[in-house]
């Protein structure tokens, strides 16, 4: 393999690690600041995925015989706002997290009133039903013939051989500036408000905090932060299909990577994405059986228990103050 | 499990739903009682540990698709490599291998499932882990039993020896596999064992007392180590029954079919209320008809979604279930 090879490998490799670094953040807000149990990632990454492609993509060419109906061709309609900048790309991630935000608020609005457990039955639920529908509603995204052609973010810029060269530095600006903004907002009041409700929810209410409208605003902020994971993604690779948000590698993998990165810290959420990501992309050179997907799978839930019974607080642990430990003043 | 508790609402519902299958397709209701009956034994299981260690299983499943693959390899390895192969039956697919197969299957999947407490849940019992982190371990187990069935047995369908019969034809147009009866009976036995046990044996007793008071039973000289054990030997047993049940009745087994149930078992607990066996029996009978059913009018493809669909509806109508006691 040539330099530009190896550097096009590595460039995907980071690009992928950053989404689950996204994930990751996000699943840090609902389980290791709030103790929210969300087992249905991959239907949060799926709506943030279909949902800025939709807006994004061009309308169906008749000649074309697509099945799916609506093409919001953002690029095209924000015409001279774009600043030649492609100011579309923001507005679709933040289109998708507010979709994603959508969806979720029902959800915690029914469950979170009831035991913790039944979060997470539900967010399984809703992730299941919305890969039901995208695979069965052609009209919707293609069913499962797919959906390609999604546009790229200054696509103009570089030649398309070295295009994910330029989107894995994109990744990366993205998730450090979700880093900053969720390490602000945990770091607030209102983030303290969640930690308390994790350590202690009748200490919360006796405290007069109302625990479930703050459990159903972090519910609403992870999704929201799953959502942009989701449209970073769709952008990435251009093509979605319903098979791309199996358990395994959108929900199950990212519960490992905060499992071992160490919830409760947003430096270890991203940590963990790159340490479990490299771990997963690096086996598959093993030699023999050793590289089997099945052992890897087996893998991704070993990594789960064995954090859990030896090292529950994950490489990188909590602190007090979020993980800002050189940090004494307020950013 | 006062039949007070339930509501009329859910009498009227049920006969509702039933009332429109029969005009729609009669078959559907046998069917649906079938796949009830084979929920009932995840879900029963499910709703035992539920009750008695406070936890979701999230490997409840994936046992039932371990379970299903130790009654294959028994069948197709062990009795075939000694020679115990014997044809079908009367009228059903299967023959005597099969029905031999389910005990030592149970008995297998019951050691697995003890050994698993031991090593893994019983630690972070001990260090006073919350029950959330003990269901992600539970979760994490779920995901090594998957990988795990696909590296031993691949990611292909498997199929049990069996030869094709004839369907049963009743009046009303109503055909079904003669296997369904069968199939359907034993797993009725199972659980009308395990309400035997709970209701008349010692420990089944204690098992009853623990999940109502763990503190009160602990205090009257109740041993919950062996509770604990029963626990899991219950749920264990009746996971593997049901995996291979299942596998038979479909006639093929995948490594994916243990988590494509687990939303319908968890439905069928949290319809019947946590923690109380007959609930679970009556939820999944409910969730597996309805499932059926639905596919009279909308896309078979969509099952999992009708049972999610009952669960949020119990979970706004009644969140302790049809048979759970006001908090």
């Amino acid at each position: 393999m040539d330099l530009g090879g190896v550097l096009i490998y590595i460039s995907g490799f980071i690009i992928m690690a950053s989404i689950y670094g996204i994930f990751s953040i996000g699943l840090n807000i609902h389980w290791g600041f709030t103790g929210l149990f969300n087992i249905g990632i991959a239907g949060f990454f799926a709506i943030g995925a279909y949902s800025s492609a939709l807006i994004t993509i061009e309308p169906p060419d008749p000649k074309l015989f697509e099945d799916y109906i609506f093409g919001g061709n953002l690029p095209e309609v924000l015409g001279f706002f774009n600043l030649g900048i492609d100011m579309w790309f923001f507005v679709a991630l933040i289109f998708a997290g507010l979709v994603c935000a959508i969806i979720a608020a029902p959800i915690a609005l029914i469950t979170l009133r009831l035991r913790e457990d039944y979060l997470g039955m539900a967010a399984l639920g809703i992730a299941e039903a919305i890969r039901l529908i995208f695979l069965n509603e052609a009209w919707l995204a293609n069913g499962g013939r797919g959906m390609y052609g999604i546009p790229k973010f200054l696509g103009g810029m570089v030649s398309p051989r070295y295009y994910d060269v330029l989107y894995a530095l994109i990744a990366v600006l993205i998730l450090l500036v979700i880093y900053l903004l969720v390490q602000r907002i945990i770091t607030s009041p209102w983030g303290r408000v969640l930690k308390s409700i994790r350590e202690d929810e009748i200490a919360a209410t006796s405290l007069g905090k109302n625990v479930f409208s703050f459990k159903v605003q972090s519910f609403i902020l992870g999704a929201f932060i799953m959502g942009i994971g989701g449209a970073v993604f769709a952008h990435g690779f251009r093509f979605l299909d319903p098979f791309t948000f199996r358990p395994l590698l959108s929900t199950f993998i990212i519960w490992t990577m905060l499992m071992v990165g160490g919830s409760g810290n947003n430096r270890g959420a991203i940590a963990g994405a790159f340490i479990v990501w490299g771990v997963w992309s690096t086996t598959q050179f093993l030699p023999g059986f050793l590289s089997s997907p099945d052992l890897r799978y087996f893998m991704v839930g070993l990594l789960i228990v064995v954090m859990l019974l030896f090292k529950p607080s994950g490489i990188i642990p909590e602190t007090i103050n979020g993980g800002n430990q050189g940090q004494k003043k307020e950013a | 499990m006062n039949i007070k508790n339930i509501d009329y609402f859910w009498v009227i519902f049920l006969i509702a739903i039933s009332a429109l299958i029969i005009f729609a397709q009669p078959s559907l209701l046998i069917n649906g009682l079938l796949l009830g009956f084979i929920y009932s034994l995840g879900a029963i299981g499910l709703t035992l540990v539920f009750g008695i260690l406070r936890f979701g299983n999230f490997a409840q499943g994936d046992l039932m698709t371990l379970g299903g693959y130790i009654s294959l390899t028994i069948v197709t390895v062990i009795f075939a490599g000694i020679g115990f192969t014997g044809s079908a039956i009367g009228p059903f697919t299967f023959g005597l291998p099969i029905i031999a197969a389910i005990p030592l299957t149970m008995l297998l999947t019951s050691i697995i499932v003890v050994v698993l407490d031991q090593l893994i849940y019983k630690r972070l019992r001990s260090r006073q882990a919350s029950t959330m982190l003990i269901s992600i371990a539970s979760l994490g187990v779920a995901i090594m039993i998957r990988g795990l069935v696909q590296f031993l047995w691949g990611n292909e369908p498997a199929h049990f020896p069996r030869e094709s019969k004839q369907f049963y034809m009743l009046p009303l147009d109503i055909r079904i596999p003669p296997d369904n009866i069968i199939l359907g009976l034993v797993a009725v036995l199972m659980t009308l064992g395990v309400y035997l046990f709970l209701k008349y044996n010692k420990y089944g007793k204690f098992m009853r007392a623990t999940a109502n008071n763990p503190d009160l039973s602990l205090s009257t000289g109740i041993n919950t180590s062996v509770v604990i054990i029963w626990t899991w030997v219950i749920s264990g047993s009746l996971a593997a029954a049901g995996g291979t049940i299942l596998a038979v009745s479909q006639a093929q087994i995948l490594p994916m079919t243990g988590w494509k149930i687990l939303l319908p078992i968890f439905a069928s607990v949290i319809l019947g209320g946590i923690g109380k066996p007959i609930g679970a029996l009556v939820g999944a009978i409910i969730i597996g008809v309805s499932m059926e059913a639905s596919t009279a009018w909308i896309n078979p493809t969509y099952k999992p979604a009708v049972a999610f669909t009952i669960m949020i509806a119990m979970l706004l109508v009644k969140p302790n279930g049809l048979f759970g006691e006001k908090d």
